[in-house]
């Protein structure tokens, strides 16, 4: 087993004192190892940003450890705190790229901040433009570039030092879908040929399912539930995981009568499986769909269904044993009353 | 006042014109520099040691950070002070250091004292005021690289800050302009002088105005002249 490229142990951060003391983060304990994507998610103010802000120094922890390639970052000050900052780069929601300077220019920046000889970051600058698919921007101004471009700037930027991990605090927040997805692939495929972690804030789960491999529910300043995506999306075990998992619910206490009904949860088996008509085909059982929330995540189906089950007991037996036979499906019988 | 386009008029004034012009100019961009020598770093420190500068925010220990807070009060308060005193009578006031440092009270050296006192804390609040306007976002990337506090002075905050300290460097300069004529009502010389002496005291009107007119224009002339300077270096305006 390889050792975890950050590691952070009993974190909490409060911010003021006494009475009117906030506690953005209590006991958070995580393990992120190289080479992963890994996601936190939460809802506004659940501490997000505040976490990954602990990762890089950039907020104080009040106590815990925050290690960083088996170095803990809450020791260190001064020189040796910005040198282990250039291993551990951040981008932003706002991308908050230097505007008075060109493309080539804020790219150049944090070379030029650690001394390397203007020539040098130039050329390694150009290398970098050229992997994010901007090399014909070098000279364009932040001014001039979509939110998209500016992104893929800040990135290139963020690579400029060779850091081992790059922190992404809502880095896609304020783009549109399609610009999303194509920041989100470029951030997987730096991932792949540079091995850099990378380690995502957001609040779109859609995020979450595209590039992550594993992820940590954040709520209300702790972790809710963490490890890999797919098991915390076909069975969210917390209120915070259900919450974000089924932002909308899915909610019996609207639904008319009827006198039995299963809830049946996807975890995971091809969105391909056809089962309401299996089920009527292959049983003859007519059931119909009371609610659902599903999603498909890398070609795997998620989520959960409400169905009636037929007044007739035999039918209701016979369609819930064919249920239970299915593969990467698991059904209980709900009770509700009329 | 129809004498003003006679050639009488200009060849027993225009020399006198003339020289008043040049002590003006002189009088202000030498109090501009040396203000801005002494309110550029004063701004900067301000932005710095305040609420949420990166010398407060960055610094974890708590006795450190209620003295970086303590120097911004000071600092503040200096400001303040130096800021609602009148011109005419700080002018008065300092005329011991003036002679000290300049060896003279009156004439143009002895006007640039004063000048430089007075304009420096407004500059001060003028350099505040632009830095504030860069984006604190910019500021914390450069920080998440790694960048110390000098660096981000240098490389975030003032280049970042250019077209609104350019715009802040014009205001600053017409002010300063506009205390040199104060300065001329006692016997610090230029236009001032001039528009006392000839338009008040012997009230020749057509030498007021001719002052008048040649102070407009020179302000006509630095606030386009900057105007245009601060669009043309404003990187975010293509």
């Amino acid at each position: 087993m390889n050792h975890p490229i950050i590691q952070i142990q009993h974190l909490t951060k409060t911010f003021g004192s006494g009475e009117t003391a906030v506690h953005a983060l209590e006991d958070i304990n995580l393990d992120i190892f190289p080479g992963e994507i890994y996601g936190i998610i939460g809802l506004s103010g659940a501490g997000k940003s505040t976490l990954v802000r602990c990762m890089n120094l950039l907020e104080t922890p009040t106590s815990g450890t925050v290690l960083v390639d088996g170095q803990d970052m809450t020791r260190l000050s001064g020189r040796a705190l910005r040198q282990a900052r250039r291993n551990v780069t951040m981008i932003f929601q706002s991308f908050n790229l230097l505007m008075q300077r060109s493309c080539l220019k804020n790219v150049c920046f944090p070379m030029e901040l650690c001394g390397i000889p203007s020539a040098q970051a130039k050329r390694r600058a150009m290398e970098l433009l050229e992997l994010v698919g901007l090399a014909d921007k070098a000279n364009a101004y932040p001014a001039q570039l979509s939110g998209g471009q500016k992104q893929r700037v800040a990135i290139a930027r963020a690579l400029a030092t060779d850091p081992k991990v790059l922190l992404c605090d809502e880095a896609t927040s304020a783009l549109d879908p399609t610009t999303t997805a194509s920041i989100l692939s470029l951030l997987k495929q730096l991932n792949q040929t540079l091995g850099v972690t990378v380690v995502v804030i957001t609040h779109q789960m859609q995020v979450i399912e595209e590039i992550c491999s594993r992820v940590a529910i954040l709520d209300g300043g702790s972790v809710a539930e963490q490890g890999v995506v797919q098991d915390i999306f076909s069975n969210p075990t917390t209120d915070a995981a259900r919450r974000l998992v089924y932002p909308n619910g899915v909610r019996t206490d609207h639904i008319p009568s009827a006198s039995r009904a299963v809830r049946i949860s996807f975890n995971g088996g091809t969105v391909y499986q056809p089962l309401i008509s299996s089920l009527a085909i292959d049983c003859g059982v007519k059931v119909s769909i009371l609610a659902a929330d599903t999603r498909s995540i890398n070609g795997h189906a998620f989520g959960t269904m409400l169905l009636s089950l037929p007044e007739d007991a035999n039918e209701a037996a016979k369609a819930l044993n064919y249920i239970h036979s299915q593969h990467n499906i698991t059904a209980e019988e709900v009770e509700y009353r009329v | 006042m129809f004498e003003l386009f006679t050639s009488a008029f200009w060849s027993e004034y225009g020399r006198l014109l003339l020289e008043g012009c040049g002590d003006t100019l002189l009088m202000t961009l030498f109090s501009t520099l040396f203000a801005y020598l002494l309110g550029l770093p004063l701004g900067v420190l301000l932005v710095l040691t305040g609420d949420h500068g990166i010398l407060r925010t960055q610094q974890t220990d708590p006795v450190l950070s209620r003295l970086v807070h303590l120097v911004n009060r000071i600092l503040g308060w200096v400001i303040n002070v130096g800021r609602s005193l009148p011109f005419i009578i700080l002018m008065v006031c300092v005329m011991p250091l003036t002679k000290w440092l300049v060896g003279t009270k009156i004439g143009v050296l002895g006007a640039i004292p004063p000048l430089v006192i007075s304009a420096a804390p407004f500059i001060a609040r003028m350099v505040e005021s632009s830095l504030s306007e860069v984006d604190s976002g910019t500021v914390e990337a450069a920080q998440s690289m790694g960048a110390s506090v000098w660096q981000i002075v240098w490389k975030v905050y003032l280049p970042e800050a250019v077209p609104s300290l350019i715009l802040g460097g014009s205001i600053s300069i017409i002010t300063i302009l506009a205390y040199t004529a104060i300065a001329g009502a006692i016997g610090a010389g230029g236009l001032g002088d001039l528009a006392i002496r000839y338009g008040y005291q012997r009230r020749e009107d057509s030498m007021m105005w001719v002052t008048v007119v040649f102070l407009l224009i020179l302000v006509q002339c630095i606030q386009s002249l900057f105007s245009r300077l601060s669009v043309h270096l404003d990187k975010r305006l293509r």
